[in-house]
């Protein structure tokens, strides 16, 4: 068990049965009271945000949680296949677990796995990818007055990302997973 | 070519930091030039050679131990300097006298809630109160005192394990006089410092110009966590109230912990919300600390906390004089402590011999000097407002 003194950032906790993670914390104490830790959690399932003052004596049950670095080997029907690194396990992680940006992935994509009592529960991708784009319409010079100054671009992985108007196909470009949004072009291939 | 004196300032390995008329020069292989030694450069013969200027932002070297304060923690220390001098001409104006009781004493404050550091054969102090209420008790009849406190494991944005405070008390008088000097007090310094009665919490300005909100506490909790509070309700009583308005009191079993769950999670974030400072008052008895409980309720006590953009500045009690129920408050707060398995502290006896000879009517207040200065420098925590922070010294 915690106690109040090992709240700190990143810190995994068990409330009301589901995975937390410390984003923020501090130290309060009301006169002649006793110390609280006022305490912001996320949600390691949902991403929802709740705060918490935790009274200085009181337990925090640890999160059996575990992030492992994995890389993407495939996709299986409606899951995604990945592997660890080092023992070699694969495991396999539903599609919608990762939303949108499952189709900005590429074979060999490190990602990071997280574990909730020996389930993978979540996968975040590196915040940024670099891919070539594979189809795109010339771009229309003299078409930006009518605001279309950007259009459709297909990436090698099968998404589509809007791009500015100079992107050609063969061209790398870096796209956001957040967002899935075109970054910038990288070099031309 | 004339040689440059300087004075090393620090060493860097091989390397020494040498502070001249011309600004702070890198010495390579400096030989075996301590801080503090004069040294002359750029001669025949001389023992160091110069290499280049060292630019005023590099200054000082990482792993050097020799401070450069930023420009924002020295603007802080000045104006905080005013600040302290405007609070003293304010003392001074009042006719009170500033006295200088021990730091070191062998029976520090007792409350539940506060830990003391050992010093020597005693204890630093928590508070100067026992002492300043002894000098009452001894004559004098209006006095202050700024000095360190010290609280074992207090640090965050508004707490620092050794703290600057102020206590002001006055024999003869009652809360309400207490009340004005809070008001007219911090108005006078931050006037002295903003050029009016203004402060800034979080980035927002607030006006501190008396007077103050009076609130009750039992209105405070009743406006903002839905819990009627009286003071002499029992704690499953009080916890039933508190579990009835949505909060969960989780594992707290004692009534000033059910009541703080409450008081912190709805109370202090409206405090804060309120565009005025606020004196709290009336306390529930079991939170009277050294305050007496109040003729005609005696579910309450005489004692108020004042909040400022809901920061917790002071404390304020119409003191209780009488030894026998002083006696009896502190050995409930050992037995406390004892059930706890917290450290058990002796009585201070000469405080309460001070009481028996006779404590006129009084009432005094404790005032956080470094919470102030963060108000009226709009600082959001306490560390941009002090020389060191802690762990700093």
């Amino acid at each position: 068990m915690y106690d109040t003194s090992d709240i700190r950032k990143g810190l995994k906790v068990l409330l009301d049965g589901n995975p937390y993670t410390v984003v923020e914390f501090q130290f309060i104490k009301p006169g002649k009271g006793a110390a609280f830790t006022r305490t912001r959690f996320k949600n390691l399932l949902s991403g929802a945000v709740i705060e918490r003052n935790i009274r200085s004596g009181e337990k925090l049950e640890p999160a059996n949680v575990e992030e492992r670095t994995m890389q993407y080997l495939y996709k299986e029907a409606d899951d995604l296949v990945f592997m660890d690194d080092k023992s070699f396990e694969q495991v396999q992680v539903r599609a919608e677990m990762i939303g949108e940006a499952a189709d900005l992935m590429k074979d060999n994509l490190p990602c990071t796995v997280l574990f909730f009592n020996e389930r993978p529960v979540d996968v975040t991708l590196p915040t940024f990818v670099l891919l070539e784009v594979t189809a795109s319409e010339p771009g229309v010079a003299g078409n930006t007055a009518a605001g279309n100054v950007t259009k459709a671009a297909t990436v090698e992985t099968g998404g589509s990302v809007q791009v500015p108007l100079f992107i050609n196909i063969g061209d790398m470009i870096k796209i956001d997973t957040r967002t899935h949004e075109y970054v910038e072009r990288v070099n031309k291939k | 070519m004339s040689a440059i004196r300087g004075r090393v300032v620090a060493r860097d390995g091989d390397d020494a930091l040498v502070r001249t008329a011309r600004g702070d020069v890198r010495v390579k292989h400096a030989g075996a030039a301590q801080p503090g030694d004069l040294v002359e450069l750029e001669g025949a013969g001389l023992p160091l050679r110069r290499v280049r200027k060292y630019p005023r932002t590099e200054y000082p070297p990482r792993g050097s131990e020799v401070a450069r304060l930023p420009p924002s923690r020295r603007g802080n220390l000045a104006a905080r300097g005013r600040m302290m001098a405007a609070l003293r001409e304010f003392f001074a104006s009042r006719e009170f006298v500033e006295v200088d009781t021990p730091l070191v004493v062998p029976a520090p404050g007792l409350e539940v809630h506060l830990a003391a550091v050992p010093a020597g054969n005693g204890f630093l102090i928590t508070s100067p109160e026992y002492q300043m209420k002894r000098l009452l008790a001894g004559g004098m009849e209006r006095i202050y005192q700024v000095c360190k406190c010290f609280r074992a494991g207090e640090v965050g944005h508004h707490h620092q394990p050794e703290f600057t405070m102020l206590e002001w008390y006055r024999a003869w008088d009652d809360l309400d006089a207490i009340a004005r000097d809070t008001e007219q007090l911090v108005a006078h310094v931050a006037t002295a410092v903003n050029g009016r009665p203004q402060v800034t919490v979080q980035g927002k300005q607030l006006a501190v110009d008396g007077p103050w909100l009076r609130l009750t506490v039992a209105e405070a909790m009743y406006d903002h966590a839905k819990v009627a509070v009286r003071g002499d309700e029992s704690v499953a009583e009080l916890t039933e109230a508190v579990r009835a308005a949505g909060i969960d009191p989780g594992t707290a079993r004692h009534w000033d912990d059910v009541f703080f769950t409450a008081f912190v999670e709805r109370v202090e974030p409206a405090l804060a919300a309120i565009d005025r400072p606020v004196l709290l008052a009336d306390w529930p008895a079991p939170l009277a600390a050294l305050a007496r409980r109040k003729p005609g309720n005696p579910a309450v006590a005489e004692r108020f906390e004042a909040y400022v953009g809901g920061v917790e500045l002071a404390n304020a009690f119409g003191e209780l004089t009488d030894p026998i129920e002083q006696r009896a408050r502190f050995e409930d707060d050992l037995g406390v402590r004892r059930a706890r398995g917290l450290p058990q502290y002796p009585i201070d006896e000469r405080f309460l011999a001070a009481l028996g000879e006779g404590l006129p009517p009084s009432a005094g207040i404790a005032l956080g000097v470094d919470r102030l200065a963060m108000l009226v420098l709009g600082a959001r925590t306490i560390d941009e407002v002090v020389a060191f922070a802690a762990g700093e010294g």
